[in-house]
């Protein structure tokens, strides 16, 4: 049994090294706007990895992902809107204008998305299999119309920020900087979340996937196990949105439309879900296929859509068990 | 003046209902008979749209054009069936709710590539362009009038289907042991197409009802798909009554909490803040609904046959 693993390494590191080197790459063949296709790729593989957590893991298919990238967005956008206006920010007790600051803004994102989480979390979990779906979608497409309603930070319009984040000695309106920051952040990610999955906590949330009642029957609240789950990919899900926010220094009803939680689910999916790297690897074909495609068409959805019912009936294992072989299904 | 204007919001409320039950109708029997999620139920409407409105302009009756919208939501819904979702029939709801989104990205750009990217506009039929006194003082689109009869009308059509006639007792047998009626030689294919295609022609009606009232665009089906998830979560999935009572409780508390909630929010909040804070939380009023008949019964309002 040593072959495969070894597989699995040099496909994890190969990745890594591509990831590592893309910026000075990109410099070198002239072409520095392949850096911001690769931090929406990052950005995105946060959003998937947080989306894996509760998919892959907890069997917990959630329809409105984009809802917690949309509220890690606005807090972000609303908190740099104050702070330029230097207005205060309504319904707070204090008074207080914002911030531009990272080490502000970004833990906010967190902790908003993670409270939502919890909220929503605690409904939808009351529900399972096809309702769960519709719930969570339900849920997600109630924010999106609440911010699309929202006059005092522009509805339909959304903010337009002006600079990206603050964080002191680092300058993130530097592409190739955003991108490492953004990179580190996932690869920290990825760490945690492959320790929690092999924990005391992801045992039990693989256990809730394969047979609820039994963990129930042994003792287990798995209810407490699964909303915890949830919140903590909703806040990871937030941080993406944060970021997302940065690098395209808009925020908008749009980034939590349903068609998003659709596309982290396709990423999710295309990669192979229940292995966490595939997160990684599903945003980044789905991305780069998405910019060949345009290039190539203006009606690139036209060969999208069919590419994926393509996928889901044939290609079970997604991008990732294809490349790490068959016998790496667990390790 | 507040009464007329109550009874005008009910009618509109009972509008937008009995559209959302002609959708609610065929996703609920879908997943009731298939187990299927099919998120590609609000493309149909949205064909059924675009169909009705091009016939409409080329025959010059709206009629045909509802007929043909019928026909071509339908033929499109049996085509889907066959190609792709029959074989989705086994597989988990996660590869239902991927295949069918990629068949709603499919259909929105293949929309696009046929009749461009503008939206059309189609005005109703000249006999129904005025009003009628329901209750006197009330003058009422004759139009909505129509709509709302036509929804009643199928309403108890579909009550009919599935309590009175064979393709009915299929139904209702499919829904609650599959395998066995399949064993007793029923071709169980063709009643799930069969099925399929009822489903998208009342879509297909929908759709072509709800085209004079609305701008017809790509997208349309998505927006109006997802109030059907919440008809359905409410009523409860498989069954078709509580599809229309909860068509029903979603158009109405919609339509109240447009019309009146900034009205109360002005009396305790400035007019700009009330119509403001009031038109972001009517948007999400029927979440609201949904999230407390999820509290009181998970499993919506009415369970499924069997």
């Amino acid at each position: 049994m040593s072959a495969p693993p070894r597989r699995k390494q040099v496909v994890n590191l190969t990745g890594l090294l591509v990831l590592l080197a893309l910026p000075p790459a990109a410099f070198a063949l002239g072409e520095p706007f392949l850096i911001s296709v690769a931090t929406r790729i990052v950005i995105a593989a946060l959003a998937a990895l947080s989306l894996d957590l509760i998919l892959g893991f907890g069997g917990m298919v959630s329809f409105g992902h984009a809802a917690f990238l949309g509220i890690g967005a606005y807090v972000v956008g609303i908190l740099a809107h104050h702070d330029v206006e230097s207005t205060l920010i309504p319904f707070l007790p204090g008074a207080w204008h914002g911030s531009a600051a990272a080490l502000v803004q970004w833990p906010l994102a967190v902790l908003a998305a993670a409270l939502f989480a919890l909220l929503t979390g605690a409904l939808c979990l009351r529900t399972s299999g096809v309702y769960f779906i519709m719930v969570t979608l339900a849920f997600a497409q109630m924010l999106y119309h609440f911010f699309v309603s929202l006059p005092a930070y522009g509805g339909h319009d959304g903010i337009n920020l002006w600079q990206r984040s603050m964080v002191p000695g680092v300058d993130l309106s530097k592409d190739w900087v955003f991108y490492y920051v953004c990179l580190f952040i996932l690869l920290a990610a990825l760490a945690v979340f492959s320790r929690i999955v092999n924990s005391r906590f992801g045992m039990v949330l693989q256990g809730c996937k394969q047979n609820e009642a039994r963990l129930a029957a042994l003792g287990i609240a798995t209810g407490r196990y699964k909303l915890a789950a949830y919140t903590l990919a909703g806040a990871i899900a937030g941080l993406a949105g944060a970021l997302t926010a940065n690098q395209t220094e808009f925020v908008g009803p749009s980034l939590m439309h349903w068609s998003r939680s659709g596309e982290i689910l396709v990423m999710l999916i295309l990669g192979g879900i229940g292995t966490l790297y595939g997160a990684v690897a599903g945003a980044a074909t789905f991305l780069a296929l998405e910019e060949i495609l345009t290039s190539l068409t203006e009606h690139w959805m036209l060969f999208l859509g069919p590419i994926l019912v393509f996928v889901v009936l044939f290609a079970r294992r997604g991008i990732y068990g294809w490349l790490v072989g068959p016998e790496s299904g667990d390790d | 003046m507040t009464a007329q204007l109550f009874l005008e919001q009910t009618l509109n409320g009972l509008q937008q209902g009995v559209t959302l039950f002609l959708l609610a109708a065929g996703l609920t029997l879908v997943f009731g008979v298939m187990h299927l999620i099919n998120l590609a139920h609000g493309t149909l409407y949205m064909v059924g749209a675009y169909v009705a409105a091009t016939v409409t302009q080329i025959s010059g009756n709206f009629l045909w054009g509802v007929i043909a919208a019928v026909a071509a939501a339908g033929l499109t819904g049996a085509a889907i069936e066959i190609i792709a979702l029959r074989r989705l029939y086994d597989r988990g709801h996660l590869d239902q709710v991927l295949a069918t989104f990629g068949v709603i990205m499919f259909f929105n750009e293949l929309v696009k590539v046929l009749w461009g990217p503008q939206a059309l506009f189609l005005s109703p039929p000249a006999i129904l362009s005025g009003t009628v006194e329901v209750i006197p003082g009330v003058p009422y689109p004759a139009y909505r009038l129509l709509i709302i009869g036509v929804g009643l009308a199928v309403a108890l059509a579909v009550r009919q289907l599935i309590t009175g006639t064979r393709t009915g007792m299929l139904i209702r047998a499919g829904a609650t042991d599959r395998e066995m009626v399949g064993a007793l030689g029923v071709a169980v294919n063709r009643l799930f197409t069969r099925v399929f295609a009822i489903g998208a022609m009342l879509a297909g009606l929908a759709g072509a009802m709800a085209g004079p009232l609305l701008a017809i665009e790509v997208g349309m089906g998505e927006h109006i798909l997802i109030l059907t998830f919440v008809v359905v979560i409410i009523g409860g999935i498989g069954s078709v009554r509580g599809a229309l009572v909860g068509a029903l409780l979603v158009g109405l508390v919609d339509t109240y909490g447009r019309a009146f909630l900034p009205v109360v929010l002005r009396g305790v909040l400035s007019p700009t803040a009330a119509d403001g804070i009031g038109a972001s939380l009517s948007s999400i009023a029927i979440y609201v609904l949904m999230a407390a008949v999820l509290i009181w019964r998970p499993r919506g309002l009415f369970q499924a046959y069997g």
